[in-house]
């Protein structure tokens, strides 16, 4: 504890800081297209496609073969493994077609959820077996960043001390190895929004959670410049009656984060989770007008948030193409936009109604 | 872990945020005055004056005279009990002196250090008995925060897992105390700059310390916009051969408050710990002028680095009292301006050479 034997040469963490700033660069977030193939089956059948791999394909084809002003909007791409290794229909690989836009690509690293034996439905993450010769491979093969994601849910009873302490201790570990292979690790430790408790309560949940989660990074060593975090906003339950506005999820989110995620920090990408695309874009934006200090960028890692209505639009056709990547082009500029605090919400929305149940009892 | 029990009404996190505020209001930093007994016999004895009660009333009595000047540069006064219960010569309470200057008055409450048995000559600090009652009654009695002091050093198997968490859990005890008495809990986990130790390894013992002290603090459900931080500067221990300028000072101690100090602590006000009066204040403007992003007040909280020349202006003359005075008065004003950055220094260091050393080879 008291000698310090270096994780990381200078050299390292300079460009483990340059990629996470780079990814995170004003006005940009991310575009998280790694679906496993289980969850890609999810969105394809919604739009009655066949979850193929050849399907999969050509939907990825469409997002990376956007024009490259794109790279304004989108400073990283999380693929899947399978992903990392298809090309587009000129046998172009992804990884090359996307970083000749000059857009970071990334990979998810995580094997999915284990039980927790003795907890209540709790569950940690497995994927260190390994890992370090996985991130090796995955940095010569393109990769600059990994994705990890631990998952916690609020029930009477969860999230449990064990729980929380597990969940933290694989996240540091997963990004530790990483950074010992030139990869900046996005920390995920989502907490789902299943449930009906209030933002009060997913506040103080969060705020332990990402506790425990910075102080596993540091215990572990890990290199904070060279990390980013991808934590849920804090928002109600599902299932919580009352309705709160985008300003109250700002408060409640940026002071949680203030209360736990150093400055050193150079970006906080947000999951959207089940939130639809305008609402991942109004909280967002909402974030980034409020008034609390911010030190590190907060922008967005995105899935379905960014890519519902291009799949609404691509239905499997590929004489859709076009208006599918115009839906993502716009859902990108719109979260760009948000990432500055300069989305104005058209339409029916009524700022003003909304603005009226700001100032709530809810203390912070 | 799942459920919130506030510790802290709305209400009483506002006085909490708001005493902070006021002691770190931009300018001002703190006058340690709380020398114990044992301590001013210290102090006193260099300059040849009896330890008396009344000797140590006339040196207080000088320090708070300093006339409206000090408003701009003290936001808080930290007092030692007996000083509490004095007054000046013409019967005006101490505290109310310092109160009438629109300044903050706080109170030690630390019962000095215990030794942990089974560590190499580390200890942790005593005062958790009947504190709750200590810190009710202060704040009848005009004090509105309070300090505690922990120790740690550095050695070649110092400071041990038991030290670290010791002393951050019994920091984190004691300012959840504080908070329930509406007094602002000074944190102070000060590891010495004893040793022969380089910059490097001050800054990494501090990065794990802070990560502890600030751990301890969320399991405690402290209000961390009701605190505030008293650590030492990060610096090479005094018998490193090395030296190192203010402005690797100031990039290693705000590099290592950066990944630890979450950004809703208010203010980090340095103890000078060994250092001169003009090295305090140097060191405090570097910090101040260094290129990183800071989101917190970095201001001062010094006792002999504010005091040495006011000592030795009154050596126990009556007739020097003024004199005196003023030399603190000097300090403080040096101090204020350090606080903003706007130190020049006493004439022998130019700023614009200072500013060419930011970028040193010690990798952060």
């Amino acid at each position: 504890m008291t000698h310090q034997f270096p994780a990381l040469s200078p050299e390292q963490k300079k460009a483990l800081s340059d990629i996470a700033q780079r990814i995170v660069a004003s006005g940009k977030g991310i575009l998280a297209a790694d679906e496993s193939v289980g969850t890609m089956g999810n969105r394809l059948q919604r739009i009655n496609v066949e979850n193929t791999e050849e399907n999969r394909r050509a939907f990825r084809e469409i997002l990376f073969s956007s024009d490259a002003s794109i790279n304004q909007n989108i400073g990283g791409v999380i693929l899947f493994h399978e992903t990392l290794y298809q090309k587009d229909s000129s046998g172009k690989p992804f990884p090359a077609l996307i970083k000749e836009k000059g857009i970071v690509v990334g990979i998810k690293l995580d094997k999915g959820t284990a039980p927790l034996a003795g907890t209540n439905g709790e569950t940690t993450i497995q994927g260190l077996d390994g890992l370090a010769e996985r991130c090796a491979q995955y940095k010569k093969d393109g990769a600059d960043f990994g994705k990890w994601r631990a998952v916690l849910k609020i029930t009477n009873t969860t999230p449990s001390q064990l729980a929380i302490q597990e969940n933290a201790n694989t996240l540091a570990r997963y990004a530790s190895i990483c950074q010992q292979h030139g990869l900046v690790p996005i920390v995920e430790p989502e907490i789902l929004p299943d449930g009906d408790h209030d933002l009060q309560r997913c506040q103080y949940v969060t705020e332990k959670v990402l506790a425990a989660v910075y102080k596993a990074l540091n215990d572990h060593h890990v290199y904070l410049e060279g990390t980013l975090l991808k934590p849920n906003m804090v928002t109600a339950g599902h299932s919580y009656p009352k309705k709160y506005t985008p300003q109250d999820v700002a408060v409640a989110t940026v002071t949680t984060l203030l209360r736990t995620v150093p400055a050193a920090v150079p970006g906080i990408c947000f999951l959207s989770g089940g939130q639809s695309e305008e609402e991942a874009s109004v909280n967002l934006n909402a974030m980034n007008q409020s008034p609390l200090p911010k030190p590190w960028k907060l922008t967005f890692s995105y899935g379905r948030a960014l890519q519902a209505s291009a799949l609404a639009a691509w239905v499997g056709k590929s004489e859709n193409k076009k208006a599918a990547q115009e839906a993502f082009r716009k859902r990108a500029q719109i979260n760009s936009l948000a990432c500055r605090g300069q989305y104005v919400v058209s339409g029916k929305t009524d700022t003003a109604a909304t603005q009226s149940l700001f100032t709530a009892s809810y203390t912070y | 872990m799942t459920h919130q029990y506030p510790a802290l009404t709305a209400e009483q996190k506002k006085e909490l945020s708001d005493i902070a505020l006021r002691i770190v209001a931009p300018g001002k930093g703190i006058l340690a005055a709380d020398e114990s007994v044992g301590s001013m016999a210290k102090r006193l004895n260099q300059i040849g004056v009896e330890n008396t009660e009344e000797n140590r009333r006339l040196y207080r009595q000088i320090l708070f005279s300093a006339d409206s000047r000090v408003k701009k540069c003290i936001g808080g006064v930290i007092f030692f009990h007996e000083t509490m219960y004095q007054k000046a010569d013409d019967g005006t309470p101490f505290v109310q002196m310092i109160k009438d200057k629109g300044i903050v008055v706080g109170i030690k409450v630390d019962k000095g250090v215990v030794p942990l048995a089974g560590t190499d000559g580390e200890t942790t600090t005593q005062g958790l008995d009947g504190l709750s009652e200590r810190c009710a009654q202060y704040k009848k009695d005009g004090a509105d925060f309070a300090k505690w002091r922990c120790v740690l050093k550095i050695s070649d198997n110092t400071p041990s897992a038991l030290a670290i968490m010791e002393n951050a859990n019994v920091l984190a005890r004691y300012a959840s105390i504080c908070q329930q008495n509406g007094i602002v809990p000074i944190v102070e986990p000060e590891i010495l700059p004893d040793g022969d130790h380089d910059l490097k390894r001050c800054q990494y013992v501090t990065e794990k310390v802070l990560a502890a002290v600030y751990k301890a603090l969320s399991d405690h459900h402290v209000y961390l916009e009701g605190t505030l931080l008293k650590p030492n500067m990060v610096t090479p221990g005094h018998s490193c051969p090395t030296k190192y300028s203010p402005e690797e000072i100031a990039m290693a101690t705000v590099t290592a408050l950066r990944r630890t100090v979450p950004p809703a602590v208010p203010g980090v006000t340095f103890l000078s710990g060994g250092q001169s009066e003009e090295e305090a204040s140097i060191n405090l403007n570097a910090i101040n002028t260094c290129p990183l992003m800071r989101p917190w007040a970095l201001t001062f909280s010094y006792g002999r680095a504010l005091q040495a020349s006011a000592l030795n202006a009154w050596r126990g003359q009556r007739d020097n009292a003024d004199a005196a005075t003023e030399e603190f008065v000097k300090r403080a004003e040096v101090n204020g301006l350090a606080a903003l950055g706007k130190y020049e220094g006493s004439g022998d260091d130019s700023g614009a050479a200072g500013q060419s050393l930011y970028v040193a080879n010690h990798a952060y």
